[in-house]
């Protein structure tokens, strides 16, 4: 037997009141592309900060290439050919790609020097790339790019890629899998940490399911169903969301001609909007993050204002209204951001029910807070969906993601709005909690609320969407009945491949 | 090796807790201060803390708690709310001079006539001068984004300009000799904020203060306007998506500070001062600013706090007069205070673990 890449045995690390990884041991041959799989919070994050030197495990050894590897910060990972590939991208926006890349390097060559390097490189892996280009214009997948090609200069052994495609349109994504297989081809193991089940099954050859910090089991992800691996990394088998048939209503939500400018630098302005939401339904609105998603909620929450024709509610136009009163009328909203938008982190579970609830809960008498009934409230959401915590006067930051979440979108919930919009509403939330979670939104529209669904989560937005349509550059496409859509087609509907080639394999 | 953690939520404990801490190192670090200067400081500290409350003079220190604490209570309630907002109003000094501009300006535009609306029509006026001066920063911000910060704290040398035209111009004393300030408002019955209960120090700024110290508790526990600021403060951008219009906020925060800091210029032009003099302000704007941190922004703890650094404001100036500290070791010693507060502050929401070092 040939001896593995990198060796993994017994590693642990705890942090106070959790333990993090429980001897967590498996290999990774050279060549090969591993699945890290396993629901937020399973321990992912802190096992490959750990093979990147950006923690240190409290006991447990690594070894590469057969020597003992222990490094002591992400510098010396990178010396011995560990790279890796961040979700959340640490680029600079107003500077060019080759500066951006210059800054990640270790002893970074002349900046013309380093674009023909760029140049040479993205040509073999069929990352087409101009060096000169600001970062700031750049699609999410060409900066997703700008990372990979910054590790690629460096020739590492072991790629790490954390949910490389969670800001990929599909066709993006089959782009990446072929250079990704390119790689694997030479040689280069990767460890691909993803939740996401099919593209697992289509691009990697191994499975390490990791359940709240312990290796619970591998398996060959060709061989294996994504319901089978779901239910080894949640632990048990969940409910799917079930729909009642029901007939669409009349028009709650109407939007006409939408035109607002991002109120941030590098935001997306949202461009000539038209859509129409009925009672009783849910409109999915996918779209690669960052193609004015944010602003779409803000627009409706009246956060930021438009002209008062362009948004109805019911016939009444609200576009000039503030949040407050768009409640009163029934429009609600729960954004992405859980902590400091959707929930002041430093404020108890009973303020934050406040925060959202004042109004359509009665929580307020001549301006005072009733603070007694708000207690309640909280409660009650607590209660209804199951949000872990040892009571309301818990700060909101102590909760975990998942948890929060619940929270955020139950208050919401029940306040029973006519028209409810949620962005990104089960990001960061286990299988069996984003299962109860949508099936609220069903069970929310049974009862003749409309909601319109943003999310970068297609296979929920099929699951409980009846139409579909996707944001791309501040522009809504064409929205279609959800039911016979595939995956080619929304794919384009989001903006196909923003440009891109296919790689030259 | 020391490590720091941050606490899953502020710790309530520790939020009383580091004020006290604060106090006891200033009192260390002061005391060796002194004893770099040459005196005794055990006698340092205890002129300071001990004298004023239980001293052999201290039936003439005591009144002076309240005489000097209530116009720091009094701007620093009005800052505290601005502060938990994220409004940074530097320019209480400002707001005070001109508060008691306006206050005296009417009592003396009414001078000799007698009548009991005088002091009302002055405490209006105290207040509505300091509200107008803050609501130059105000407007400014809104209409044009300026900072906040820099106009209201430029607006205090405009201010102090204005005092020193006024005392030397149009509200000279014109029984005075030629000598620069306003006629003494003590000697005008109509106009005199004077002691309500002799030998106490207690006179109508106290009690405003005292008042100012339950609305802002009920404020901030009860109302939503009151929430609405501590959201602002907080988290910004959950404050616009609940619904608080910023702009409403700047204008209540920074005008409820500079009534404030107004009505706190008025009462002590009308009473302890009792004139408009050149050297009127001896900066209670500014000091309110650390009574109102040293207080944790909350109502209670400014009452507390506001009490703590009158105290050392009468103990500094006996420990000049009796032992001979220069004025500007007193002053170092209060600064420390807010030095000190501030950097224990990091307890509340980490803890320090004694940790052995993480084997590479």
């Amino acid at each position: 037997m040939t001896t593995p890449l990198l060796s993994i045995s017994g590693l642990t690390k705890a942090y106070p009141g959790v333990v993090a990884n429980d001897a967590v041991s498996f290999d990774i041959m050279e060549g090969e592309v591993h699945a890290l799989l396993g629901e937020n919070g399973a321990g992912k994050s802190t096992l490959v900060k750990m093979i990147y030197g950006l923690v240190k495990p409290d006991s447990g050894a690594m070894t590469l290439h057969g020597a003992p590897y222990a490094p002591p910060d992400p510098h010396a990972a990178r010396k011995a050919g560990v790279a890796m590939v961040f979700q959340h991208f640490s680029l600079f926006e107003a500077m060019s790609v080759a500066e951006n890349v210059a800054l990640g390097m270790e002893e970074p060559p002349r900046l013309r020097d380093l674009a023909t390097r760029i140049r040479d490189v993205s040509e073999t892996y069929g990352l087409p790339l101009d060096p000169g280009r600001i970062v700031g214009d750049l699609s999410a997948g060409e900066r997703q790019r700008v990372e990979i090609i910054r590790c690629l200069l460096q020739d590492p052994r072991l790629l790490i890629m954390d949910e490389p495609t969670s800001v990929l349109t599909p066709q993006e994504v089959a782009i990446l899998f072929q250079t990704l297989r390119k790689l694997s081809g030479e040689g280069v193991a990767i460890l691909y940490i993803s939740h996401k089940l099919e593209e697992i099954r289509s691009l990697c050859d191994q499975a390490t399911i990791l359940r709240q910090g312990k290796n619970v089991g591998t398996c060959l992800p060709r061989e294996t169903s994504a319901r089978a691996m779901a239910e080894m990394m949640v632990g048990s088998s969940f409910a799917a969301p079930e729909r009642a048939p029901r007939a669409p209503g009349e028009v709650s939500l109407e939007i006409t001609g939408l035109s607002v400018a991002s109120p941030s630098a590098f935001g997306t302005a949202l461009r000539d909007i038209h859509l129409t939401l009925q009672a009783g339904e849910i409109l999915g609105l996918g779209g690669v993050a960052g193609n004015g998603q944010d602003e779409l909620l803000s627009v409706l929450s009246g956060e930021i204002l438009c002209d008062a024709e362009a948004i109805r509610l019911d016939g009444t136009p609200i576009g000039r209204l503030g949040p407050t009163a768009r409640r009163g009328l029934g429009l609600l909203a729960a954004p992405e951001e859980r902590l400091g938008h959707a929930a002041a982190p430093d404020m108890s579970l009973t303020e934050n029910a406040f925060l959202t609830g004042a109004q359509r809960e009665g929580l307020t008498a001549r301006g005072f807070i009733r603070w007694g009934a708000a207690r309640a409230f909280a409660r009650a959401i607590i209660e209804r969906f199951d949000v872990r915590t040892p009571g309301p006067e818990v700060a909101a930051r102590a909760l975990s993601g998942g948890n929060l979440q619940k929270f955020v979108i139950g208050r919401e919930v029940l306040q029973r709005p006519r028209v409810l919009v949620v962005n990104q509403p089960t990001w960061g939330v286990d299988a069996a909690a984003a299962a109860a979670i949508r099936q609220a939104l069903l069970d929310l529209t049974a009862h003749g609320a409309a909601i319109l669904c943003i999310s970068q989560d297609l296979d929920e937005l099929m699951e409980i969407s009846d139409r579909f349509g996707a944001l791309n550059e501040g522009r809504l496409s064409e929205i279609r009945p959800a039911q016979d859509l595939g995956v080619e087609e929304i794919g384009l509907m989001m903006g196909g491949a923003h440009g891109m080639e296919v790689a030259h394999v | 090796m020391l490590k720091l953690e941050k606490r899953p939520q502020p710790s309530r404990l520790w939020t009383w807790v580091t004020p006290l801490l604060a106090v006891v190192i200033t009192m260390l670090a002061g005391g060796a201060l002194f004893a770099a200067l040459g005196k005794d400081p055990v006698e340092a500290i205890a002129t300071i803390f001990w004298q004023p409350l239980f001293g052999e003079f201290a039936f003439y220190y005591r009144p002076q708690l309240l005489i000097k604490g209530a116009p720091l209570i009094l701007i620093a309630i009005g800052l505290s709310l601005g502060f938990r907002a994220g409004i940074w109003n530097i320019g209480a000094e400002g707001q005070y001079i001109v508060g008691a501009l306006t206050g005296a300006g009417v009592g003396l535009a009414f001078y000799p006539a007698e009548s009991v609306l005088i002091f009302p029509l002055m405490v209006l006026a105290g207040a509505l001068g300091g509200w107008v001066w803050a609501m130059i920063p105000a407007v400014l911000k809104l209409r044009f984004g300026t900072n906040e910060i820099l106009v209201s704290l430029m607006l205090v040398y405009v201010a102090e300009q204005l005092l020193a035209a006024m005392a030397l111009g149009p509200m000279k004393n014109p029984d005075g000799m030629g000598f620069p300030g306003s006629r003494n408002l003590r000697q005008y019955d109509s106009a005199h904020n004077a002691e309500l209960i002799t030998g106490t120090g207690m006179h109508w700024g106290v009690v405003a203060a005292f008042i100012a110290v339950i609305f802002a508790y009920v404020l901030l526990t009860r109302h939503s306007l009151g929430y609405h600021i501590r959201l602002t403060g907080q988290a910004p951008r959950a404050a616009r998506f609940a619904g608080v219009r910023p702009a409403r906020l700047v204008l209540v925060c920074l005008g409820t500070a500079g009534a404030l800091a107004g009505l706190a210029g008025m009462f002590e032009v009308s009473g302890p001062a009792g004139q408009v003099s050149i050297d009127f302000n001896v900066g209670y704007g500014f000091t309110a600013i650390i009574v109102a941190f040293l207080g944790r922004l909350h109502p209670l703890g400014i009452l507390l706090a506001g009490l703590l650094m009158a105290l050392t404001y009468i103990g500094g100036e006996i420990a000049q007069s009796n032992m001979g500290l220069p004025a500007a070791a007193i002053q170092l010693f209060q600064g420390m205070l807010l030095f000190f507060l501030l950097a224990v502050d990091v307890l509340t929401n980490y803890r320090i673990r004694f940790a052995a070092r993480e084997v590479a």
